[in-house]
């Protein structure tokens, strides 16, 4: 049974590839994951590889040749076996066609998108998902080995898969070790530079499957939820009393955090305010609030952040928040981190306040409907009674998602936060 | 624990229930003097007298017809189709009215009918009676469906189905009345509509039910010599059908063959598979694979009748390709 081989869609926006070079000439053998020829797309020149073994009965295009994604390229089978009628060359390839014409031509030839009035822009506009940019058209893989690879951030193109027809299974990704980023660089720094030498040159640095994830996903959020935000400075110096005395009777690796007082006091706070712990259902003109109330708390790692998610945070002992998020973070940071770590937020945290930051306002981690963003607790001149003093202060702030919600219940929502950071003892009962 | 056989475990049943509850009765063709095509109901006429072991006309729409009404009255009425190839001629009776007249009639009437119905290949019966056609009555919503595939689930699920109100379909597999399993002493129930792990396993899912059970537990054993640890889950009611164990096994195992005697278009494993790719579709590691009859009638000639039907070895190599 002869097989063909298409243009590969290497990156989300690939759309076409000029047919470089055959490495493979017709009628030689050819080893499955070996190379058949090379491409060159917008950015760089790919070798593609052969999902199958056998003998390469017939080459589709040309060397040089400008070739659509998707389109065969060339048709494998074995030795001896005929080429299905319509792949012969010189019979019509069904669309999309193969053009040895310049691009201009090929852009031509497609109805211009004014033409098409109100339906066009929605062809042009489409915003690729992470899963289709994760997924290069071609590549066979599991729903399971998708899923792990979304979240580890793996690039599936680097995996060559092991199942059925070269399908990427879990075992392949779980065999597959990201390399170690670019060693050159860590070498480079190294060398003494002179204090006069010219300035170092630009570094170009890719970004890591991890980074273009959160810049796709954040630009989307930032330009499409309306967002709003609402401050509030609370007074910690009780809870910051009480905090050094608990810590007293618990061992080091349990010690609360600041942060974890205030995972259990939003959580707290959500139980008021449900339509906050919830998530917004355009596609069916809903909002959905959730019942368990499960706080995201944003962590820092190597070239990102990870939101690490504290489950029923409303119902766990402080302590037990501690842990949790003890043990998630430093799997986070050591990229480590499993699934269930990662997922089923309802309402997500971000702290700044151990780096000095006074205030910050941050992006909704979609699809919550919102997120709250905390500063660190400074000593500040407080007036009481007309008389001023010096008082421990914090400042959050709330980003919310207008389509979800209004100003009015953001501020209740600080407000009533209030009573469980200024009356710490409610967080203990 | 006593070890008894299919037939043993249905006729204990429905003597005990008969015994509990006098408003138990069977009706249907020879299950009287004669004592039933299979033997199930050997003795019951002597022992329960011609009022509650009625012997009917050759008439299966006259069997349903008149057990619909006597449960409509208040009798808990046994009805045995001979085979269930024969159900076909009651089809309405079953579909249309057993099935439904607990809803068109907004509540007022409750239908609480067992109909017994053996099925299944591989004796020679020729195309119209080795037919296995268990997935279109479930696919009837008003009519629960039980298919067991051991005597401990024979005995409680028949005894479940008597004692709930609601109209059931109880389908036997006419080849494997021998097949023997223990049975917990005393009376007890097995609750309709629940799966159940059969045995437990790790690198592959089993869903079956009924005769598959026992067959896929041979391919099970086979499997374990080379290694291969098989989780089966025995479905026993097809509606409701119970996809909690199928789906917590799957997440853990990402692989599953489903096993049906039935022919596989439109069939039960269809059902499971569907709802294991909506309820489980990012723990698949593997497509789920199905293994049924051959879509032809079945037919007479012994060799062709056993290659259309699935076997162990079937499964066996099913099992190898998802893994």
């Amino acid at each position: 049974m002869a097989e063909i081989v298409s243009m590969p869609k290497l990156g989300f926006d690939m759309a076409e590839g000029t047919l470089v070079r055959w490495v493979v000439a017709e009628g030689e053998t050819i080893a499955k994951s070996s190379v058949l020829a090379e491409i060159e797309t917008d950015k760089a020149t790919v070798e593609v590889e052969s999902a199958y073994e056998g003998v390469v009965l017939r080459h589709l295009v040309k060397e040089g040749d400008i070739v659509p994604i998707n389109t065969p390229i060339a048709v494998i089978g074995a030795a001896g076996e005929a080429v299905p009628a319509d792949l012969q060359a010189g019979a019509p390839i069904e669309t999309p066609k193969v053009m040895s014409e310049p691009v201009v031509k090929a852009a031509e030839s497609k109805p211009a998108p004014t033409v098409e009035g109100t339906q066009a822009p929605h062809d042009v506009f489409v915003q690729p998902t992470e899963e289709e940019a994760l997924m290069p058209e071609g590549v066979r893989v599991s729903p399971l080995a998708r899923k792990i690879a979304r979240e580890r951030g793996i690039d599936l193109r680097r995996i060559k898969g092991s199942g059925p027809n070269g399908r990427i299974i879990k075992a392949d990704i779980e065999a597959y070790r990201e390399e170690a980023p670019t060693a050159e660089v860590k070498a480079a720094a190294a060398v003494f530079q002179p204090a006069l030498e010219p300035a170092r040159e630009d570094q170009i640095v890719p970004l890591s499957r991890l980074r273009a994830a959160i810049g796709r996903r954040m630009a989307e959020v930032k330009q499409q939820v309306p967002h709003f935000y609402v401050t509030h400075e609370y007074d910690m110096a009780a809870l910051m009393t009480l905090r050094k005395q608990v810590n007293q009777y618990i061992p080091e690796a349990e010690k609360i955090s600041v942060n974890d007082f205030i995972v259990k006091a939003a959580a707290l706070t959500l139980r008021v305010f449900p339509n906050l712990n919830a998530s917004f259902d355009g596609a069916n003109h809903q909002v959905v609030r959730h019942g368990a109330i499960n706080v995201g708390v944003a962590v820092g790692v190597e070239n990102g952040l990870l939101t690490v998610v504290c489950r029923d945070a409303d119902r766990k002992p402080l302590r037990q928040i501690a842990v949790e998020l003890k043990a998630m973070a430093a799997r986070a940071q050591d990229g480590k981190v499993r699934p269930d770590d990662i997922e089923g937020s309802t309402f997500s945290t971000s702290n700044l306040g151990m780096f000095d930051v006074e205030h910050f306002i941050a992006i909704i981690n979609p699809p919550e409907a919102a997120i709250l963003a905390v500063g660190s607790v400074k000593e500040v001149p407080v007036v009481v009674n007309g008389e001023v003093k010096a008082g421990l202060h914090m400042r959050a702030t709330l980003s919310v998602d207008h389509r979800v919600s209004d100003g009015v219940e953001a501020a209740k929502y600080l407000q009533e936060l209030a009573k469980f950071l200024e009356e710490p003892l409610r967080l203990l009962v | 624990m006593a070890k008894i056989t299919m037939r043993e475990a249905i006729s204990q049943a429905l003597w005990e229930e008969m015994e509990r509850d006098e408003n138990v009765f069977i009706l249907g063709e020879e299950v009287g003097v004669w004592g039933g095509s299979y033997a199930v109901t050997k003795g019951f006429y002597d022992h329960f007298g011609e009022k509650r072991v009625r012997d009917t006309p050759i008439s299966e729409a006259a069997i349903i017809g008149a057990a619909i009404g006597a449960a409509l009255t208040g009798l808990r009425p046994v009805a045995e189709m001979m085979t269930i190839n024969f159900a076909f001629s009651a089809f309405d009776h079953i579909v249309n009215e057993t099935a439904k007249l607990h809803y068109m009639f907004g509540g007022q009437f409750k239908v609480p009918l067992v109909i017994r119905a053996p099925g299944g290949g591989g004796r020679q019966l020729a195309a119209t009676h080795s037919q296995t056609p268990d997935a279109i009555f479930a696919h009837f919503p008003g009519l629960k469906v039980v298919a067991p595939g051991t005597p401990e689930d024979a005995k409680g699920l028949l005894k479940a189905a008597i004692r709930t109100d609601d109209p059931v379909l109880y389908i036997e597999n006419a080849t494997i009345y021998q097949l023997r399993g223990e049975v917990p002493d005393g009376d007890y129930t097995i609750p309709i509509g629940k799966s159940k792990i059969y045995r437990p396993g790790k690198h592959a899912t089993l869903v079956t039910y009924s005769k598959m059970v026992d067959f896929s537990n041979k391919a099970a054993d086979q499997l374990a010599q080379d290694g291969i640890e098989v989780e089966i889950v025995d479905l026993r009611s097809l509606r409701p059908l119970d996809m909690g164990p199928v789906i917590e096994s799957f997440k853990k195992t990402n692989r599953a063959v489903i096993v049906e005697e039935g022919w596989q278009s439109f069939g039960v494993g269809a059902e499971v598979a569907a709802r294991i790719y909506e309820e489980a579709f990012d723990y698949a590691d593997a497509p789920v694979k199905r293994v049924a009859q051959k879509e032809v009638p079945l037919p007479y000639n012994r060799n062709l009748e056993q290659m259309a039907l699935p076997q162990v070895a079937d499964i066996v190599k099913a099992v190898k390709e998802v893994l």
